[in-house]
């Protein structure tokens, strides 16, 4: 079972859940991913040991998508 | 790991695109940098402190204050830089700041969880050097662990500001410490050098300067970084 997470103010928030073969829940889970763009966060999935990657489409095949926020210099 | 070329790597970069990508050569030289100005500080005071003592021994109390500007003046800068990794209390509920620490466990390994626990900073290895990521800052030490760049780096809770100007529905001041750190983590693991350009550097210098200055807590965190960058060093001149 993939996840959609969003790090927010309760700690983390499930957007979403699927598997690959439920074309339902897939379509949620994109949507919610892309209601989540258009609300300013990055998609970040990891990529191996100290490493991530920034995706612009939901992976399917990832296990956790996590939402960030954008940083800047304080 | 990281993107050179414009429109690639950090988004947030473009907030910042005049600023040069920092990579090995410009770290280098900023240190550089830092160092002729903390000589040009202490160097003159002590200088004339001295002729002044030699010149009139009983102008002592004005050498030994010129000898404390020449001390004073690079403490100041280095308390600035530790200031980045300053612990402060949350203003998230207990609640919300278990969960954004349990997150934040499940993205690091058992030794960085261990010292997060024990310091309130995340330890990570990079090609640059060992990072200390902390909610509100981050200080990179370079590979033999004696010098320390310290960087203002925060989460964008704010509408207008960053790479996007739209507020996140649910970014706010109440952010727990644990997200703050995973969010600047997960920018730092997708774009090491971007994460440093994007960043304000507060200071570069020693690590025992910088040592000095941190809360007591922060201490074995900077020492573990010392050390795992020490081992980076080694690697490379092997």
């Amino acid at each position: 079972m993939s996840r959609l997470i969003r790090m927010d103010h309760t700690g983390h928030t499930t957007l979403a859940e699927w598997t690959a073969d439920d074309p339902q829940a897939v379509e949620a889970a994109a949507r919610a991913f892309r209601d989540e763009l258009d609300q300013g966060y990055f998609g970040m999935v990891s990529t191996g040991e100290g490493q991530a990657e920034q995706v612009r489409e939901l992976p399917l095949d990832a296990e956790l998508v996590i939402m960030r926020l954008p940083i800047s210099g304080g | 790991m990281a993107a050179d070329a414009p429109g690639e790597g950090l988004p947030e970069r473009q907030a910042v695109h005049w600023r040069p990508i920092v990579d090995e050569h410009r770290l280098n030289r900023t240190a550089a940098l830092w160092t002729a100005t903390t000589t040009a500080h202490v160097v003159p005071f002590i200088g004339a402190g001295a002729l002044l003592f030699a010149i009139q021994p009983l102008a002592l109390p004005v050498t030994l204050a010129s000898f404390a500007h020449a001390w004073v003046i690079p403490e100041l800068y280095a308390h600035r830089g530790a200031n980045v990794v300053k612990p402060k209390r949350s203003k998230a509920p207990a609640g919300a700041e278990r969960v954004s620490v349990g997150l934040l466990g499940d993205l690091v390994g058992h030794e960085a969880r261990d010292l997060h626990a024990r310091t309130g900073l995340v330890l990570e290895r990079g090609e640059l050097g060992v990072w200390l990521v902390g909610p509100a800052g981050a200080l990179l030490v370079r590979p033999g662990g004696r010098r320390v760049h310290c960087y203002c780096v925060r989460v964008n809770t704010r509408s207008g500001s960053g790479a996007t100007a739209t507020r996140p529905a649910s970014g706010d001041p109440d952010l727990p410490s644990g997200d703050r750190i995973a969010h600047l983590l997960l920018a730092l693991r997708s774009d090491e050098r971007g994460f440093a350009t994007v960043a304000n550097l507060a200071f570069s210098g020693a690590r025992w300067r910088v040592r000095r200055r941190v809360d007591p807590s922060v201490r074995p965190a900077l020492d573990a970084a010392a050390r795992s960058a020490r081992a980076l060093d080694r690697r490379a001149t092997a």
